[in-house]
């Protein structure tokens, strides 16, 4: 896979087909229905539960919000991964596309799906520390694997979020 | 959103009386009444005497060390350095206090940390 910033964009190009694959499943792996863990991960309360008033307007008032937030970056990206679904070769590599002004919402996205999944499968530290970990083995494995895909992912939208500011500026 | 009356932040009147001396010319006439004036006076519940309330941040193995720097830049402004030591902070001791003051901004970056997917909550001071 490469990473290169293309006329307003950054392009993944040479997408392996499982790569590609992984990358179709963000939208349904951010998606943390039917796991509690995962729900009270991305949806945690804004203080100590003695701060009972602050705990009830949050869930009332606020949480509906973050959920609209979140939800609005997942169709951005499910959007953007429509480049993903041609009709050329299953097997061939694959480009994807993701429009600067898309860049929060991959991170968003991917940050949702890596903490969906975390908590989905209970990780320990030290497991996610390890970045070595072959993907063929278990489900866990896969997930694990995942887990530091899209944070790879991330980290390189990062950096190149960060290098566009000065040149924006210009 | 929305607001609700919290007594943590109620505002109390309070009525305090003085003596207004009785002209000499109603006295006599007995045909004017002055009446004492109530003057209202806000002062702050005792309970609100303001300690400060403190946004922090706590630690999560998922977030990656550079996002939660960029996402402090972004919420409280502050320059790369500063949110590296936060961050690290976090990173290192489990939680780190990212900012003080009024229950409501605090209660406002809360929201925009939680919109970013970190651990944030809000306690008062002391």
């Amino acid at each position: 896979m490469e990473i290169c910033r293309r006329k307003g964009a950054i392009e993944l190009s040479e997408l392996d087909p499982f790569l590609a694959e992984l990358l179709r499943q963000i939208p349904a792996s951010a998606d943390p229905k039917g796991t509690a863990a995962a729900e009270q991960r991305l949806f945690s309360p804004p203080a100590h539960e003695t701060e009972t008033d602050l705990c009830k307007e949050w869930k009332l008032y606020v949480e509906p919000e973050l959920r609209r937030l979140f939800q609005t970056a997942t169709e951005t990206v499910a959007a953007d991964l429509e480049q993903l679904n041609g009709s050329e070769k299953t097997l061939a590599n694959r480009v994807l596309r993701i429009p600067w002004k898309h860049a929060d919402a991959w991170l968003s996205s991917l940050n949702q799906a890596r903490l969906v999944i975390a908590a989905k499968y209970n990780f320990s530290d030290a497991e996610l520390g390890d970045h070595f970990r072959s993907p063929i083995g278990s489900r866990r494995d896969l997930s694990l694997f995942q887990v530091n895909f899209y944070g790879f992912l991330q980290e390189c939208i990062l950096r190149e979020v960060d290098d566009w500011k000065p040149r924006r500026a210009d | 959103m929305s607001r609700m009356p919290r007594q943590g932040s109620r505002w109390v009147a309070q009525s305090e009386q003085f003596e207004v001396p009785t002209s000499p010319l109603s006295e006599k006439s007995g045909a004017t009444t002055i009446e004492q004036p109530t003057i209202e006076k806000e002062t702050r519940s005792e309970e609100n005497l303001d300690l400060p309330w403190l946004v922090i941040v706590h630690n999560d193995p998922v977030n990656l060390m550079s996002y939660v720097t960029m996402v402090f830049q972004r919420v409280f402004g502050y320059p790369r350095e500063k949110a590296e030591r936060h961050m690290l902070e976090v990173h290192h001791k489990g939680r780190s206090v990212l900012w003080s003051g009024m229950r409501e901004r605090g209660e406002l970056y809360v929201q925009q940390l939680h919109g970013y997917l970190l651990l944030a909550t809000l306690e008062k001071a002391g």
